[in-house]
């Protein structure tokens, strides 16, 4: 059976560039980056232009970038190192609603320890307001993060916007990249963020290796102990393969971005539109703009995610959903609810995320597989017979997708 | 995930669909959990002759609720009143422990199904 991957949200497949880059690091050149002789030299010397070629990429310095074992790792040091290395200058953390689990989970657990924490709102398409921002922000403040786009739906926020907020009222600011980089473009000479996490496999590199940014003079506080790698700040061996291949991939990854992510948002915009026009009843979450290039995430009324998810995989296709079935939890995406959709809604979401390889056979697939799957859920669906006895009372017409903000 | 006699019910579910004028119909579930079961029943002679159901729900929801129906067609009322949570589970073969508490509901939506035919049925 043809497989069609759609779930680049999740993970990438690594890049074949990537790959041969990163194969002598595991073979001939073994060696500890730290030590003295010409094994760990040249060890070394890899180490160093994976950090200049990273730093590059980000319009930042190589001595700004700490890498780490992932996106969660770098967000972890990011939030905890910044609130305790500023401890005694306040103890006040400013969030979204929307954010990765990674984040959000963090300073909840700063909040069981004695931090204040706010969560800022989002809209019905889940954008936060500079305004709420400017609001929130306190004496005590000492760091605000919010993503740069949102991994659920995709919804790219006003970074410069909160970022500049931030840096008048003299408090960090932090964004999670990790759905950001290689999609939309981003340049941290421009941008003043603080600190920006990402993760290699979600731009075509391997798992298990990130970095953290940290703006020179920003003060951070490690959490792990050992060696003095990466500036003191981040203790271990360097995992160098990973590193290696994090720089290749993220160089191939800014190449190009405006062109690359042009024609994935018309493949994006297609599969919206398609399953619009050849589906009742189904409803856009996220930004219709303000959105990643490959991201589509779309609530199917009177089925459920889980189900859905499982008729696609039986025809190949992969996709993901915020529904509770899927998220290990018993909840429904917190995503989708802070946006305001109510539980069934958030139960019968889907999310395909493009990648570079996709086609648009295979977007079409997809939909008329769907249309396929929806029409076999439905017709055993009891919400779906109560809807359709009303529409045969009264017709009344498809709800609309517009951005409602909430009070 | 889910095994193979899971995925077999959730493809080729028994016995879905809406019942016209059942003996007696029960659902179960909340929106929450995003799992909403309800089952429809022919009774006659104190014996379950046919029995429907439509789900909205996961696969385990859908299956769980296909199974159901196999199991209790034919039965009497106080057997299928017999019937628990965990016999419509085992019955296929196993289900992932985060699903026998939330999407495992057939066994009640059916028993409620039997209070409602009961409840119209006093004399009976």
């Amino acid at each position: 059976m043809k497989r069609i991957y759609l779930d680049h949200g999740a993970t990438t497949p690594l890049h074949p560039e990537v790959l041969e880059a990163m194969l002598p690091y595991f073979g001939q050149v073994f060696g500890n980056p730290s030590s003295v002789h010409s094994f760990g030299r040249e060890a070394r010397r890899a180490l160093d232009e994976s950090r200049e070629k990273t730093a590059l990429a980000l319009g930042a310095a190589p001595e700004e970038i700490i890498f780490t074992s992932g996106g969660t790792e770098a967000n972890n040091l990011a939030i905890q190192g910044v609130a305790e290395a500023l401890s005694a200058r306040g103890r006040h953390l400013i969030t979204s609603a929307v954010e990765h689990h990674a984040v959000l989970d963090t300073v909840k657990a700063l909040g069981k320890r004695g931090y204040a924490v706010t969560l800022l709102p989002v809209d019905g398409c889940g954008m936060v307001n500079p305004g709420d921002l400017k609001q929130a922000i306190r004496d005590d403040t000492v760091l605000v993060s919010v993503m740069t786009a949102n991994n659920e739906i995709g919804t790219v926020q006003p970074i410069e916007d909160l970022a500049r907020i931030c840096r008048e009222r003299g408090v960090y600011f932090h964004t999670d990249a990790v759905q950001a980089i290689g999609n939309i473009p981003l340049n941290l000479k421009e941008w003043p963020v603080d600190l920006l996490s990402l993760s290699a496999h979600k731009f075509y590199g391997p798992k298990g290796v990130g970095a953290l940014f940290v703006r020179r003079g920003t003060k951070l506080a490690k959490l792990a102990f050992g060696g003095g790698q990466e500036r003191k700040m981040r203790p271990g061996t360097e995992n160098l393969p990973g590193i290696v291949g994090l720089a290749k991939a993220i160089e191939l990854a800014v190449t190009d971005i405006p062109a690359r992510s042009t024609s994935m948002a018309a493949l994006r915009d297609h599969l919206i539109a398609s399953l619009m026009e050849q589906i009742e009843k189904v409803r856009l979450n996220g930004h219709p703009v303000q959105r990643l290039p490959g991201n589509v995430n779309v609530s199917v009324s009177y089925v459920e995610g889980e189900s859905l998810l499982l008729d696609l995989d039986l025809k190949g296709i992969a996709a993901s959903s915020g529904s509770a079935c899927t998220s290990g939890s018993l909840e429904a995406s917190h995503v989708l609810m802070a946006c305001g959709l109510d539980h069934q809604t958030a139960h019968g979401s889907l999310r395909l995320t493009l990648g570079h390889g996709n086609t648009l056979e295979e977007v079409d697939y997809t939909v008329a597989t769907l249309k396929e799957s929806v029409a076999r859920l439905r017709g055993m669906s009891s919400l779906y017979k109560s809807y359709r006895r009303e529409v045969d009372k009264s017709r009344h017409a498809g709800e609309e997708t517009i951005c409602i903000t909430k009070k | 995930m889910y095994n193979e006699k899971v995925m077999d019910h959730f493809q080729n579910p028994r016995n879905a669909g809406e019942m016209l004028k059942p003996s007696g119909v029960g659902e179960v579930g909340n929106m929450k959990c995003g799992d909403i079961m309800k089952i429809f029943i022919k009774v006659e002679n104190d014996h379950i002759v046919d029995i429907n159901f439509l789900t909205f729900g996961c696969g385990a929801a859908i299956a769980s609720s296909s199974v159901l129906t196999e199991m209790v067609k034919g039965k009497t009322l106080d057997e299928a009143m017999a019937v628990t949570n965990m016999d419509v589970a085992n019955q296929l073969g196993g289900l992932p422990e985060a699903k026998l508490h939330c999407s495992n509901l057939a066994a009640d939506a059916l028993h409620k199904a039997i209070a409602d035919y009961r409840s119209k049925n006093l004399s009976a």
